[in-house]
Order: structure tokens, then C-alpha cells, then sequence
């Protein structure tokens, strides 16, 4: 079980408004995260993956303090090791596809897993600017589950995905998420994506 | 012909270098990260030697640490250590002196690097230090590269700060610089045209690898 309660000052413009988020998440569950641009989705990830820290708030994970203002407890990002998937991917320029999952896990069958389920295995010598949009974001998907991780934060994973290639990777995705056990939160501005995948939804306004 | 001035000064600008590699690279990966007032403030004093004449600051580097007086006396009579007129007075005023053309090209690259690049490292488990090694560093070569020849080059090519500092000892602290300077006032323009032309030579082939080695770089598709 995930549960967060936070409040973070967000800058917008001419002025500030407060995110206020208070939610339980079931662990192993699939989270849709939507609302308008701006409205914070992205900075309640964050806060989350420990990047930003809210004004106020807890986060606990399976029993866990993430988070605790009060008490200040702070757990650094390195410690949470939330899975995270950027909206602008974040990959490594000097890396190439299969030296971004070694670089996350020494786990070779594991890697070839992947490799296989983002249909990147014979791009494993290629470094990002030499992969389509669509390949890129397959391996910022990836990376972020080579640790395993018990929460994967995924900020708009599927938006350079043509439809065919997303069905298939979700499908794929869904087994994934089952056999580590993780839970899901995933942002998206388009509701009718994750249709009949998800198990919850949360609107962020 | 006396090629001492010539071994002294690549001895000089490769100390300095490998020293200010040293500690230009945390300096500068703190630099990059967020602003205060100290670290305006810290930015500024190390920028000073770009725009400040060198015999200034020879000026002040030479009434620091002269043997008579606070901080040079202190040094002689606690460590025996003396940096006025001498090689290690030399490497202390190089390294203040080239100190920006270390860290200004590195700061701006890492400042350049999405924040996101880091965060990934993080959120895989990996400290600052592992983030800063195999994700931050590689993916500035090119300005690294630029920071350590600029930085080289510019030691080779000092004049004023170290005439102030460690004078003209033949062997101690005469380098090609002071050599060409003094080969001139003796009229000796062969040997200035000789320490010279060396110089030169050094920096061109050195600034020209540096332009192969970045197009190279942007070349490489793969491993």
C-alpha cells in the first residue's frame, strides 16, 4: 500500500497555487494520473521519486517513511529507487541501449527480457540520437523497470508510440508489472489511452 | 641554445593542469548546481584573473607569500616552504591565474545538461559521485577537453604573474615566456625566434586536436 498526502507550492503565472493530493494506492495496482496542463502532474511524480520536496506532507510505501515534514524525514531518491520514467526520457548520450540497462542492474536475463519486450534487441549498440522517438522512449520505459523497482512513476510513457506498437508493449508492460510486483502511477493528458488497463484513476486539477 | 626555459615551462602547465583538473572538477560541478550570494560572490573572485592585469595580481601574490611578512613568513618558518622565486611559487600563481579557463567552460556544460539526466541516475540507486562519473562527465568531453587545453595553453603563454612571482632564475623560474622576453632585451633574436616558434607550434597542434577531437565526437553514431 501507497499512500501520500502532500501539499507543494506550484509557480504559475502571475501568482501560486497549492497542489493538494491525499491518496492510497493499492500495491501491484495501475494508477491514471490525469488533469489540464499545469495542473501539477508531473510535480506530484516528482515529489513522489524524491526530485522535489513538497511543503508539507507524508509518503509511506509498504510501511515505509518516504516522506514526513513534520518529523522531517527526507528519504533521498537513491534510497526510494522509484522507477521513473521521464517525459523528455532523460537517456544517457554516452550510453548505448544496452549500457543503459547495465548501467541500472547486473542482471543479464533480465536486461535480454527487456530488450526483447521493447523490441530493442538489435539496437543494443546504438546510443539515443541514433533511435527513432518511438525507440527512445521503449528504453526509458525499460530502464526504469531494470531495478525492479516497487513504484514505477511514468510521466506520458506512450506518446511517441504508434497504436500498434503501444497496444503490444502495454500488453506486454502488464505482465511485467504483475511479476515484479510494482505499482503504477502514469501520467497521461489523454484518458482514453490507458482505457480498461488501468485499476484506478486520480484527477489532478 | 638552452632548451631548459622550454622543458621548464611544458613541467609548469602540466602541473597546473592536472592540479587545477583536480580541483576545478568539484568546484565546478558545485558551481553548476543552484545560485547563492557565496557562490556569485566565489564565481566572481575566481573569474577576477580574466580580467585583471597579471602583474596585479603577480602584485599581490608576491607581497602574500614574501618571506618577510604574514602569510609567506608563517609558511617558511612553520613548513619551510617558500613560494616567492621559486618553481612552487610558479604552479600556486598558474593555478590562480588559469583557474577559469578550468572551471568556466566546465560549469557551463554540466549547467547545460538536462537536470533530468541526473535525476535518472538517481532514481536507479546511484550516488552523486557514480551520477557525476558515468553519466555527467562523459557526456561533457568535448568541454572538458576544451577546459584542459585552454588551461595548458594559457600556462604556456604566461608572462606576467610568474616574472612577479618567481622572477627570471635561470632553471628554477625562467620560463619560455620570460626566456623570449629576455633573449629580445639581449638582442638574441635567434633564440627568441627559437623559444617562440616552439610555443607556437605546441599550442597550434594542440588547439587543432582539440577541433579534430569534437568533430569526431559529434561523428560517432556508435560504441
Amino acid at each position: 500500500m501507497i499512500s501520500v498526502e502532500i501539499e507543494k507550492d506550484l509557480k504559475v503565472y502571475q501568482g501560486r497555487q497549492v497542489l493538494k493530493i491525499a491518496q492510497q494506492f493499492d500495491t501491484g495496482s495501475i494508477t491514471q494520473i490525469y488533469g489540464p496542463s499545469g495542473s501539477g502532474k508531473t510535480t506530484f511524480l516528482k515529489v513522489i521519486a524524491g526530485f522535489i520536496r513538497p511543503e508539507k506532507g507524508t509518503i509511506k510505501v509498504d510501511g515505509t517513511t518516504w516522506l514526513d515534514t513534520a518529523s522531517k524525514i527526507f528519504l533521498l531518491p537513491q534510497k526510494r529507487m522509484a522507477g521513473f520514467v521521464f517525459q523528455d526520457y532523460a537517456l544517457f548520450p554516452n550510453m548505448t541501449v544496452r549500457q543503459h540497462l547495465e548501467y541500472a542492474t547486473d542482471d543479464q536475463p533480465w536486461i535480454d527480457k527487456l530488450l526483447s519486450i521493447g523490441k530493442l534487441e538489435t539496437f543494443i549498440g546504438h546510443k539515443p540520437e541514433y533511435l527513432s522517438g518511438g525507440q527512445q522512449q521503449r528504453l526509458a520505459i525499460l530502464r526504469a523497470l531494470a531495478t525492479k523497482p516497487k513504484i514505477l512513476l511514468m510521466d506520458e510513457p506512450f506518446s511517441a508510440l504508434d497504436p500498434e506498437m503501444k497496444s503490444g508493449l502495454i500488453a506486454e508492460l502488464k505482465l511485467v508489472f504483475k511479476e515484479i510486483g510494482t505499482t503504477v502511477l502514469i501520467v497521461t493528458h489523454n484518458p482514453q489511452e490507458l482505457e480498461g488497463i488501468e485499476d484506478a484513476r486520480v484527477l489532478v486539477s | 641554445m638552452d632548451l631548459t626555459p622550454i622543458w621548464l615551462t611544458l613541467k609548469l602547465a602540466t602541473i597546473t593542469t592536472a592540479m587545477l583538473l583536480a580541483v576545478g572538477l568539484p568546484i565546478a560541478w558545485w558551481l553548476s548546481k543552484g545560485r547563492s550570494f557565496f557562490k556569485i560572490i566565489l564565481e566572481a573572485i575566481i573569474t577576477m584573473p580574466l580580467v585583471l592585469p597579471p602583474s596585479v595580481l603577480g602584485f599581490y601574490l608576491l607581497i602574500a607569500f614574501s618571506p618577510q611578512h604574514g602569510l609567506g613568513k608563517w609558511l617558511l618558518h612553520t613548513f619551510n616552504i617558500q613560494f616567492v622565486f621559486s618553481f612552487q611559487g610558479l604552479v600556486l600563481a598558474s593555478v590562480i591565474y588559469s583557474m577559469p579557463f578550468m572551471i568556466g567552460p566546465i560549469k557551463s556544460a554540466l549547467q547545460q545538461l538536462p537536470v533530468s539526466l541526473s535525476q535518472a541516475s538517481y532514481s536507479l540507486g546511484k550516488t552523486k559521485w557514480q551520477t557525476f562519473i558515468h553519466v555527467l562527465l562523459p557526456n561533457i568531453k568535448p568541454s572538458l577537453l576544451t577546459a584542459i587545453v585552454l588551461t595548458f595553453a594559457h600556462t604556456l603563454g604566461e608572462f606576467g604573474v610568474v616574472l612577479m612571482i618567481g622572477g627570471n632564475i635561470p632553471n628554477v623560474t625562467r620560463v619560455a615566456s620570460i626566456a623570449v622576453y629576455d633573449s629580445v632585451e639581449q638582442m638574441d633574436y635567434a633564440a627568441a625566434n627559437v623559444y617562440s616558434l616552439i610555443l607556437f607550434s605546441i599550442t597550434l597542434v594542440m588547439v587543432i586536436a582539440v577541433f579534430i577531437f569534437n568533430k569526431y565526437q559529434l561523428k560517432s553514431p556508435l560504441e
